[in-house]
């Protein structure tokens, strides 16, 4: 991890390894409340985003987390919301957005 | 703290790392001293390590971010490598990092103004700006800066033109982010050392840009 890249991690990947989505796909964030803390901010969840980036792959650290064996790696992409799709009513720009990592369990393909 | 019958002038030792004795340790100081002793017990973590820890983040100040962005406002390969690997260019560029987080430098243009919150907690460049100010880790900024964050950058005192794009980067990974703060107008004869000391830590937050000199 110490020498990753910020865009791609260049390990070699094993099978189950490669990114599921690409830059420019537009992705759902899922709706899901589970008991604990999670990264995926409640604001949120049920939105709908661009990728932008993929910065890193991790475990699943919300398994890992709870004592279970994460297992093999997946990423984290790094997503564009507008902010009119985050706030009904928003009256900033147009094109004013917000910009965040999620991890890829929690997206879905639109 | 109840049934303290005891003389004060007992001789175990209250770790100098922890607040000061006059007040009862809170449930979660508690939680936290139980922690580190155990760590400590179980030879997980040697006891020197966490003031060693503390010691290097209090090192930290927003002078070493000012002196990345003054770089990278002289030296064009400087801001290009910085803008693709935060973390690898401020560690080329003798900036350590003493933790798993990478670094996204996000770049203010005539068309874009970043801002940096963390809305889960209190996520920040540390590596690169030390400690967060106290409104950053506080709810009204965390809240606020993605839904109405015109309105807090105004509070600031910071206008942004309606056609410029604010893009707000929250906090939820390994990924920190800092924001490259636009060149002021009037610094075309400065030094590196007199750019750096005009780049302030809210200029690299985004709740600011950095005015011009005349």
């Amino acid at each position: 991890m110490a020498n990753a890249s910020p865009l791609v991690n260049p390990v070699v990947k094993a099978m189950g390894e490669e990114p599921s989505f690409k830059i420019g796909d537009a992705v759902r964030i899922s709706v899901r409340y589970p008991v604990g803390h999670y990264r995926v901010p409640t604001y949120v969840r049920g939105k709908r985003g661009t990728v932008t980036a993929i910065p890193y792959a991790g475990i699943n650290n919300e398994d890992e987390g709870f004592g279970k064996n994460a297992g093999v790696k997946a990423y984290y992409y790094r997503l564009s919301i507008l902010l009119t799709e985050l706030w009904p009513g928003y009256t900033g720009g147009a094109s004013d957005r917000l910009e965040l990592e999620v991890f890829e369990t929690w997206l879905e393909k639109i | 703290m109840e049934e303290h019958d005891h003389s004060h002038d007992h001789d175990h030792d209250h770790s100098p790392i922890e607040s000061p004795g006059d007040v009862p340790p809170s449930y979660y100081e508690v939680m936290e001293t139980s922690l580190r002793e155990l760590l400590i017990e179980k030879q997980l973590i040697a006891p020197g390590e966490i003031r060693r820890q503390l010691e290097v983040l209090d090192s930290r100040t927003p002078a070493l971010g000012a002196k990345v962005v003054a770089r990278a406002w002289v030296d064009p390969e400087f801001r290009s490598r910085l803008l693709e690997d935060g973390r690898s260019a401020c560690e080329d560029f003798g900036i350590t990092f003493y933790d798993d987080t990478k670094l996204i430098v996000l770049e203010n243009t005539d068309k874009v103004h970043n801002l940096i919150v963390c809305t889960l907690c209190s996520c920040y460049p540390r590596p690169v700006l030390g400690l967060p100010p106290d409104w950053y880790k506080a709810k009204p900024y965390r809240a606020r800066a993605v839904k109405e964050p015109r309105a807090v950058l105004k509070e600031f005192g910071t206008q942004i033109p309606e056609d410029v794009e604010i893009r707000v980067s929250d906090s939820t990974s390994m990924v920190r982010y800092l924001v490259l703060p636009r060149r002021p107008e009037g610094t075309k004869d400065f030094t590196e050392e007199q750019l750096a000391g005009l780049v302030t830590r809210d200029a690299m937050i985004g709740v600011i840009t950095i005015e011009p000199v005349n």
